[in-house]
């Protein structure tokens, strides 16, 4: 009953000046409205990260070659490359895996029905789609027949289509791969404008046999292959397959022990893991930044609170004179600067997530604004007032009610 | 129901002791009427605040109905204000942003009372004192004594024992002066007590009671029949 009178006191002497109170809670708006706004583009790109991470396959390791560092420069790509036999020997040694698909890569310039196109060309295996979570949109993808044959046959990522062929369906059409004739016999789906800026759907797809004979040949040993795609049953069963192909490969490339490892592999869970958690600590960095501006806002509202308690000393002698207690004008004025945090605090709220969204929508992001966001701006708001408010209204509950009558 | 005895009250201004009360002995009863006279700074608003509540004497023995108020701690003092002081200021000491209604409900605030029961109470009050047409004014459409009268009602919200008022009059014209003086007397007629810190020699008059200080003493205590 009178904790509710105090609150509508104190609501009564905000309403009293209302420019005067907008004023004084702009530094928390300011503070508030940068917080949310650096938390959601925090999130938002956390968000985006993840999503193309996992967009390059889930439970998905990738093998590479190394390029050893050693006391004397071997070159690029030096000591062993990876081969067939890794692959297969991968395929058939290693318990828990769904695919295992070597590829080779390359890049070429691409034309057709008199448009030109310059794309990475991927000779793969069909569990290649299995692997990196790529499904066939239309037509078809080539079967194990045709990529043991080294058929002249793609797949085509839809940015290749779309700038070669347009609208119109390039199933069963000629493309010409570096001046070799292909056929094109599906369209994969769109994976999106994801990885790290780069295009996924930029990519042709043809058997590996016909990559390495057509278009790379002469240029390396004929079992040669660039990455091995390792995918495991499941997420749980990662890290095991990651240290049995660790070892097997090691075995086949007769590594000794304490030698290094003459290739890679990247578990993309755990490159997820790493790179959230570099996104996280620059959200949390970049919000304390913001949180500093909070603090400045904190000492706005000291300020007009210790202009009020001058300003009003004969109305708090009064009160206490017609028989308030220390704590009941303490507590008017801490809520006083509460609500004047508090106020600051919504507006801030609001323009933050206004201009969250904004943000999103101009650099095409994904506006993460998470639940908590609400919560946490209007309890930090209201930590700010007391904290804040505390002084100002301790001085103004220490008053002597005669000086305070007194006072003109 | 007031006893004071031996009375003082040392000011400390820096280095100096500035004696306001050097020794006061006093006692009034339920129902009197006491106008208190002198120069400024004899020690009369001193004694003032401290039957009020508002201040704690250095040393000496204030009892109220048998309560050692001179004892008390803050909260028992605000208590003590609450339940059983009226004050009644010179400059009225209404607070601006409140109707004259919002401003004798403040006292039945801090004791607790619901927004009916004081609204209803305050209503009374001020058409008792004469301003049950201007319950919604603010003090600034009020005149000096139409204020003064709120405050009075203000005084009396909580049914107070004591009434103190400080030169209630010295900020008004002689004829509102007199209306609030005539208020006091209907007030005292029933029965509550007064104590009036004047230089108003028409209020000086009508009391019964009339204590003179001089340098921190009383130096006269006379009681007078009631005025016909």
């Amino acid at each position: 009953m009178r904790f509710f009178e105090l609150v509508r006191f104190a609501i009564g002497a905000i309403i009293a000046h209302p420019m005067r109170s907008v004023l004084t809670s702009l530094g928390v708006v300011i503070g508030v409205a940068a917080v949310v706004m650096m938390t959601a583009i925090g999130m938002g790109a956390q968000q985006r990260v993840t999503e193309s991470i996992s967009g390059l396959g889930s439970n998905l390791i990738i093998v590479m070659p190394s390029f050893q560092r050693g006391p004397v420069s071997q070159g690029a790509g030096a000591g062993q490359a990876l081969r067939d036999a890794d692959a297969e020997a991968i395929s058939k040694q290693v318990e828990g895996l769904a695919a295992v698909a070597p590829s080779v890569s390359t890049r070429g310039q691409l034309a057709a029905d008199g448009a030109n196109w310059n794309s990475r060309i991927d000779g793969v295996t069909p569990d290649y789609l299995l692997a990196r979570d790529v499904t066939v949109a239309s037509g078809r993808m080539f079967d194990p027949g045709e990529a043991r044959q080294g058929r002249k046959v793609v797949v085509i990522g839809p940015t290749v289509a779309r700038e070669l062929w347009g609208e119109s369906n390039p199933v069963g059409r000629r493309l010409r791969v570096r001046s070799v004739p292909f056929e094109v016999i599906g369209v994969l789906a769109t994976k999106g404008q994801a990885g790290f800026g780069q295009d996924q759907d930029d990519i042709v797809l043809a058997p590996l046999e016909a990559v390495r004979s057509r278009l790379i040949g002469r240029r390396s040993r004929g079992d040669t292959v660039s990455v091995i795609y390792v995918k495991a049953a499941d997420a749980g069963g990662l890290d095991k397959v990651q240290e049995d192909v660790t070892n097997l490969l090691r075995a086949q490339h007769r590594i000794r022990a304490g030698e290094e490892d003459d290739f890679a592999t990247q578990n993309m869970a755990s490159i997820l893991e790493a790179m959230q958690s570099a996104i996280k600590t620059f959200t949390v960095f970049l919000a304390a930044v913001a949180a500093v501006s909070l603090v400045v806002g904190g000492v706005g509202i000291m300020n007009i609170m210790l202009v009020a308690v001058t300003e009003r000393t004969r109305e708090i002698g009064l009160r206490m004179a017609v028989g308030a207690r220390r704590s009941d004008v303490l507590i008017q004025f801490a809520l006083e600067s509460v609500f004047l945090s508090l106020v600051g605090g919504l507006i801030g709220l609001t323009l933050g997530v206004l201009g969250a969204l904004g943000i999103a929508k101009l650099a095409s992001w994904p506006a993460a604004i998470p639940a908590w966001a609400a919560p946490l701006a209007l309890g930090f708001s209201v930590a700010v007032g007391l904290m804040f408010g505390a002084y100002p209204s301790w001085r103004a509950a220490r008053l002597d009610p005669i000086e305070a009558l007194r006072r003109e | 129901m007031i006893e004071v005895a031996d009375l003082t009250k040392v000011y400390q201004m820096g280095e100096e002791s500035v004696p306001a009360l050097a020794g006061v002995s006093v006692s009034i009863a339920r129902g009197e009427y006491v106008a208190v006279v002198g120069p400024s700074g004899s020690g009369k608003s001193t004694l003032m605040n401290i039957l009020g509540g508002l201040d704690r004497p250095t040393s000496g023995v204030y009892r109220f109905e048998g309560e050692d108020v001179g004892g008390f701690g803050d909260d028992e003092l605000a208590g003590f204000r609450r339940r059983r002081i009226g004050f009644v200021f010179q400059s009225f000491q209404l607070l601006p942003r409140l109707t004259a209604l919002q401003n004798v409900e403040l006292p039945m605030v801090y004791a607790g009372l619901g927004g009916a029961e004081r609204r209803a109470r305050a209503s009374d009050l001020l058409t008792r004192v004469g301003l049950g047409a201007r319950m919604g004014h603010r003090p600034t459409q009020l005149s000096g004594g139409q204020q003064q009268r709120v405050a009075i009602a203000r005084s009396l919200a909580n049914r107070p024992d004591l009434l103190l008022a400080d030169e209630p009059t010295g900020a008004l014209d002689s004829a509102t002066g007199v209306e609030v003086l005539q208020l006091f007397a209907e007030l005292n007629a029933d029965g509550l007590t007064l104590a009036i810190v004047t230089h108003d020699p028409d209020v000086a008059d009508q009391a019964r009671r009339r204590i003179a200080f001089r340098d921190g003493h009383i130096v006269s205590d006379e009681r007078r029949a009631a005025p016909t």
